[in-house]
């Protein structure tokens, strides 16, 4: 069982991002799971979603969660939000900011010694997509530091996920999410 | 004629979605809504399937719960394949109407999204509404997963449109466990799906101007009681019978089982926990682990709650040691509703179980494992004693002190 806990803010597509990781790992015959926490609805909130991956099917329904993989996609989070919550030994963080890993480590203590990977997401994706819309750019980045898919099979599924979407904007998340691969540390 | 919507084998789905894409497939002809967190997906997206070509429907809005349930209502007596959505304080306010649906016999299909009910105002998940609509007249199926939100449509509509049923029937799912986490759906083709419940055959409709009829007339002492009394004995005969065939036919269409009582490694068990809803599964998982450790214990999932399988449930439970009922809403007063169901199905078998009680998840509240864990342990012990070593009643993941009755 892989499970990977999202960091976000509402509104920064956090939920649409957990849905698209599950949607492409289920074509590869494993079973998946993508939930949120929601409390009222208000743009901006702290909120977190979820995934779980495994070969077999997924029936543990509890919101419990011992992270494999944290994902922060607002710079702001590892401040004000608890995103070390049940954190694993093995747990590695994959966190947006516009600082190097040295420099946001320095910053948050509570990431000292842990296996900590950034890339800004949010940059990213404005000067791609046009709008701070960090979700896409952090699943290039999860491919990257977890290995988990070809970035070629990932990608030509992402567009299938994405497929309502404009060309343009499905083109603009490509780029995003091939930039975040390469720019993650 | 409506668009083929292409559907890979596997979809990644929510329950709403799931429960949306049944409704498109059997081809709804009227859906009446008043939307409502968190079932507002399921109308909110057949409403676009119909926008978009992909059913031959009408998306009617209304002003209140009260109004789309009246409006489905219409729609069932004129002749037509109705279905809608609720939660919540929306499922409260359809209550009066709902009383109406199935005395007037219209097999109408309420897709519940299972949520608290206010006040404190909560959108989160736990079977209050659920349990609200218990004493109504409607079938009541239970899924525990996106899985069963889409498969359960499709055999509720087969029961309820049954000529010799013609009762509306609720499908049940958790808010936001179920209706919010995406899961991979087994789905059927447009084609497939819709041949399993087929054309909608009206009975009685009121558009048929060559044999006119009245729906909802008014009957006092001379009657009343007797259409009680029918509506009573086809949720208690004839309506058990026909959802085991629309079981036993969904089986054999798509290799999907299920049934009125789901039970989970209870044939040597000692110690059960019965509940519904998404726990069903989190608590396999766990007798799975539990197993592994040498424990002799077992799930039971209430799939069909009205009408109540009674005798399915105490063969289920004949031979198990100690029983917890773990009821997901607020009895306010008196023992859970699953453990007053359970004593009066156990009372007269001779069972000598001990049976307690646990309110869990209020608003949403999460049952870990580690929750289940420590109820299989308060079992092993009552099994062990062969008596009560806790209080009847306990609440479980409540902060503060512990609280607990008799």
């Amino acid at each position: 069982m892989l499970e990977i806990r999202w960091h976000s803010r509402a509104g920064q597509g956090a939920v649409t991002g957990a849905k698209g990781l599950a949607d492409v790992v289920s074509t590869t015959g494993k079973h998946v799971q993508a939930f949120a926490f929601y409390g009222s609805a208000k743009r901006g909130a702290a909120m977190t979603a979820y995934n779980r991956i495994d070969d077999k099917i997924i029936m543990n329904h509890e919101k419990f969660m011992a992270p494999d993989f944290v994902l922060v996609i607002d710079p702001a989070l590892v401040y004000v939000a608890d995103f070390t919550a049940n954190e694993k030994e093995s747990t590695v963080y994959i966190i947006t900011t516009h600082m190097t890993t040295a420099e946001l480590v320095a910053s948050q203590p509570k990431l000292e010694g842990k296996k900590v990977f950034t890339v800004d997401c949010i940059k990213i994706s404005q000067e791609t997509i046009g709008k701070a819309i960090p979700n896409t750019p952090m699943l290039g980045a999860l491919m990257k530091v977890s290995g988990m898919y070809e970035m070629d099979f990932f990608k030509e599924n992402m567009i299938r996920v994405l497929k309502k979407l404009p060309q343009k904007i499905i083109d603009a998340n490509m780029i995003a999410i091939q930039r975040a691969y390469d720019e993650v540390k | 004629m409506a668009d083929t919507m292409e559907l890979r084998d596997i979809e990644v789905w929510d329950g709403n979605m799931a429960a949306s894409q049944a409704l498109r497939q059997v081809q709804v002809d009227v859906v009446a809504a008043y939307p409502i967190t968190p079932s507002t997906p399921i109308v909110e997206n057949y409403g676009s399937f119909e926008a978009n070509g992909y059913v031959d429907g009408e998306f009617v809005m209304v002003e209140s719960e009260h109004a789309a349930m009246s409006g489905c209502i219409g729609a069932s007596a004129a002749g037509g394949r109705v279905a809608t959505a609720t939660s919540s304080q929306g499922f409260a306010l359809m209550v009066e109407t709902l009383y109406a649906a199935s005395g007037m016999r219209l097999p109408i299909i309420l897709n519940v999204v299972n949520r608290a009910i206010g006040a404190p105002l909560n959108v989160n998940g736990d079977h209050s509404d659920m349990y609200l609509g218990r004493d109504s007249g409607w079938i009541q199926f239970d899924a525990y997963c996106p899985q069963d939100a889409y498969d359960l449509n499709f055999i509720a509509f087969k029961v309820a449109e049954d000529h010799d049923v013609r009762l509306p029937a609720m499908v049940h799912q958790d808010g936001f466990m179920t209706s919010h986490t995406a899961q991979g759906v087994h789905t059927m083709t447009d084609k497939q799906g819709f041949a399993f419940v087929g054309e909608f055959q009206p009975m009685n409709d009121m558009l048929d101007l060559d044999h006119p009829v009245t729906h909802g007339v008014q009957t006092e002492e001379d009657w009343h009681f007797e259409h009680k009394a029918r509506q009573h004995h086809a949720l208690m005969t004839i309506a058990m019978s026909k959802i085991q065939e629309a079981f036993d036919a969904f089986e054999k269409y798509t290799g999907r089982k299920y049934n009125l009582v789901e039970t989970y490694n209870v044939e040597d068990a000692d110690a059960v926990v019965v509940c519904m809803g998404s726990s069903v599964e989190t608590a396999m998982e766990v007798v799975d682990e539990l197993r592994a450790k040498g424990m002799k214990v077992g799930v039971v999932g209430i799939r069909v709650f009205r009408p109540w399988p009674l005798e399915q449930l105490a063969e289920v439970l004949k031979n198990v040691k100690a029983i917890a009922a773990l009821d997901r809403s607020s009895p306010h007063g008196t023992v859970g509703m699953l453990f007053n169901e359970i004593a009066g199905t156990m009372f007269n078998t001779g069972t000598k179980a001990v049976l307690t009680n646990y309110i869990y998840g209020l608003g949403g509240r999460d049952l870990t494992k580690a929750h289940l864990v420590s109820i299989f342990n308060d079992l092993k012990a009552n099994a062990d004693a062969g008596k009560l070593t806790t209080p009847l009643q306990q609440y479980i993941g409540l902060r503060g002190p512990k609280l607990s009755f008799f």
